[in-house]
């Protein structure tokens, strides 16, 4: 046991209980309401962005496309992308999980600063309202990626509102990721150092790095943009001699980044589940949480790989080439270390284990194909065909999304004081698991043998495999709707939880469940190291 | 310092916990700030380096005068407001109050030169991009791409600076109020790291503005 001297008394209301009104959540600066409050809203994002993507597979069932016109598919693609990039998968984890856990891990009361905390969600409404007028408007058809000059001179749509609502979401970002690094450094428990921190928080910090540094390149890309698209003058145009590559150099700045943003707060949350259901202690753990500050770094060395086919120098290519090639040893360590956690472990299969499982395949097939796409001669193929697609989803949904529900079913205890129903949520990893294969793995051999991406209908050839992914998506579908349905359920009708049901170590199972409002009623103080399973072999002669 | 007098919230230890913890929350968004301006610094010189003609002959049209007189009047502006904090320091509110008044009636003439003066006869010159732009011939488009980073750079920082005048009144305000005292300002320190925050992104558009270019 790692924290001593934390008692729990009952008779304390818990965070839930602790006023009931509608202005004691508006008004919180309790970080575990705000992590409620933005939950509620990624999940409305989350199904936004899903519907937008059951009309692109819709679509995609016949050669010639379900959707008359090709017009209203593009705009359903875009908005498919900007949704889920920065209103799901970029804020995620971190508002959600890590807003909840990261005070609670670190043996603190809340984050640095409360207030900017409720501000972050408030610019996400803001910015998410902004969004879903420009989607009702009429949306546009750039893709999420808004390359010039199409964007600036050529595509109809309703740009500037667009990227308004990503602008503000940027603010929301760092907003976050400032608090969560002030927090991290500033606010840990006596006794918590470095290197007793969980892993998750070490991802955590990682992530809100990104957030602090590459975001404000975004924000002032889309300024240029967005001034550029009123005033029809701008740094972007090749008339006056500005150059549009310099949009996408300073684009994939940021969202090169932003891809670890989407990825490292979910390769955390499997850092803990491993660990937690295996009974053992997390195998390497400085590699783990180096490797997760290693891919921070060196995302931000990696951006021209998006322009290996874009008319960059062939120098400049190689350099990038290699450089992404180097992004896959922290990767892989991370990978390594999760199978070495669980060798010789007492592995249990509830659901977060089972999810965190699907990620580990599923991430390593992401991760392996994304070496496809950084070589050279292999990626003048690959480029702009769903083989790409295949990828990032397989990185993005297969990874990050099995990383958060595998997240929120284990804190799902701690969040709402009721265990979820067990069988269901195994049933939903497997149906989640299942669906998503058969989704994205036609997309792969789609993708190899040539069919473009962000096209509305196809050569008769591909029909086979896009009726196999459309297929899939409707699996994919249920698996997501039936954690929504059991998830709410279990509010009402779940069994009370324990305090600490999965026998883990770490302080925030230390608490009540759900825990008091000032988390501990005395500061815990750490005198061990994370993850302090009892060593297997120990176990076995004792 | 004497934790009994000064509030701090309740996931601190102590109030130096919590000043410490305000500034390093201050650097941390300076270092967003950075990479901001950085993004735009880099767009400039890059589209420079291909346009560099254009570039000086825009740069050539610039006023200097007013330039330099600003620049003078805001690295003044932000050495008073840290006069003013060294004054707090040793517990001169009488003296915090009248530096902060002087660096926001600096701040606000170098707005009003910027906007008021300089603005309206870059205009009046016929240096807004556009159809109506003066700069004929080869050079047009180069020098039409300077001005609009001279108009989007300057406007930007004029935010900036509109934001840095919001917070010093406010620090204002706050002093009237006799907020302030040798154990606790640190809404000035923080509030002062910004203002001078403010100067560096203009000692860097200074030299991109009306220097690089104007040489023989």
């Amino acid at each position: 046991m790692s924290a001593m001297a934390v008692d729990t008394p009952q008779e304390r209301p818990s965070y839930l209980a602790d006023g009931v009104t509608l202005r004691s959540w508006l008004l919180t600066t309790d970080h575990k309401r705000i992590a409620l409050l933005y939950l509620g809203s990624v999940t409305i994002f989350f199904f936004v962005g899903g519907a937008a993507a059951a009309l692109i597979r819709y679509n995609l069932i016949v050669p010639e496309g379900m959707i008359a016109s090709a017009d209203t598919y593009n705009r359903l693609f875009t908005m498919h992308g900007i949704v889920m990039v920065w209103f799901f998968l970029v804020p995620v984890v971190p508002v959600t999980l890590g807003n909840f856990v990261i005070p609670l891990m670190i043996g603190a009361r809340d984050l640095a600063f409360p207030k900017l905390n409720l501000l972050s969600w408030y610019l996400f409404v803001a910015a998410g309202v902004v969004l879903i007028y420009a989607l009702f408007a009429g949306g546009l058809d750039t893709g999420w990626t808004f390359y010039t000059p199409l964007s600036s001179n050529f595509s109809r749509g309703h740009l500037v509102a667009a990227v308004a609502a990503v602008f503000i979401s940027g603010f929301s970002s760092i907003a976050t990721g400032l608090n969560f690094m002030v927090t991290i450094h500033r606010l840990r428990a006596p006794g918590m150092t470095w290197y007793r921190m969980p892993v998750f928080l070490w991802s955590l910090y990682a992530t809100s790095v990104l957030y602090v540094l590459a975001t404000p390149v975004l924000a002032m890309t889309l300024l240029l943009l967005g001034f550029e698209r009123i005033f029809r003058l701008g740094v972007f145009d090749p008339t006056l001699g500005g150059d549009p590559l310099l949009f996408q150099h300073l684009f994939w700045f940021y969202s090169h980044p932003a891809v670890y943003i989407m990825i490292l707060p979910g390769l955390g949350v499997i850092s803990e589940i491993v660990p937690t259901f295996s009974s053992k202690r997390i195998f390497g753990y400085k590699f783990v949480v180096w490797s997760s500050i290693a891919i921070a770094v060196i995302s931000f060395l990696v951006w021209g790989h998006h322009m290996f086919v874009a008319g960059t120098s062939l120098y400049s290519a190689l350099v990038f080439s290699i450089l992404s090639y180097m992004v896959a040893v922290p990767s892989a360590i991370k990978v390594f270390n999760w199978i070495g956690t669980m060798h010789k472990g007492y592995i249990r299969f509830d659901a977060p284990m089972l999810y965190a499982l699907g990620f580990i395949g599923l991430f390593t097939i992401g991760g392996l194909t994304g070496l496809f796409v950084a070589a050279l001669a292999a990626d003048v193929h690959l480029a702009q065909t769903y083989f790409v697609v295949a990828h990032f989803h397989y990185v993005m949904v297969g990874g990050m999304v099995s990383a958060f529900f595998a997240g929120i079913h284990y804190w799902w205890p701690k969040i709402t004081g009721r265990m979820y129903p067990e069988m269901w949520g195994r049933a939903g990893a497997l149906i989640i698991f299942i669906g998503f294969n058969l989704t994205f793995f036609p997309q792969f051999i789609l993708g190899y043998l040539g069919m473009p991406r962000r096209y509305h209908s196809y050569p008769p050839e591909f029909q086979v495999f896009n009726v196999l992914s459309s297929a899939g998506a409707t699996i994919l579908a249920v698996g997501y709707l039936l954690p929504l349905a059991y998830l709410t359920w279990s509010l009402f009708y779940g069994k009370r939880a324990p305090d600490n049901p999965w026998g883990a170590t770490g302080l925030e199972w230390k608490t009540s469940s759900p825990p008091i409002t000032e988390n501990f009623i005395t500061t815990p103080e750490v005198t061990e190291p994370p993850y302090n399973y009892p060593q297997p072999d120990a176990a076995r002669s004792g | 310092m004497s934790d009994t007098t000064i509030k701090y919230e309740f996931q601190y230890s102590s109030a130096e916990h919590q000043a410490d913890t305000a500034i390093s929350g201050m650097w941390l968004f300076l270092a967003t700030e950075v990479l901001f301006f950085g993004a735009l610094f880099l767009s400039w010189i890059y589209s420079r380096h291909w346009n560099q003609a254009g570039f000086d002959a825009g740069a050539q049209q610039t006023w200097l005068a007013i330039g330099t007189i600003n620049t003078v009047i805001l690295l003044t502006s932000s050495f008073v407001y840290s006069v003013g904090l060294a004054f707090i320091r040793a517990g001169d509110s009488r003296r915090l109050m009248q530096c902060c008044v002087l660096a926001w009636l600096l701040g606000a003439a170098f707005l009003i030169l910027k906007f008021g003066v300089e603005w309206p006869d870059d205009i009046e010159k016929g240096l807004l991009p556009g159809p109506g732009f003066s700069i004929e011939g080869p050079l047009r488009g180069g020098a039409q791409l300077f001005f609009v980073f001279y108009f989007f750079g300057t406007a930007l920082h004029g935010l900036h600076m509109l934001g840095g005048l919001g917070v010093v009144g406010w620090i204002i305000r706050r002093t009237r109020r006799g907020d302030f005292s040798p154990d606790y300002h640190t809404p000035v320190t923080v509030v002062g790291l910004y203002w001078s925050f403010v100067d560096i992104v203009w000692i860097v558009l200074y030299p991109l503005i009306y220097l690089i270019g104007r040489g023989p």
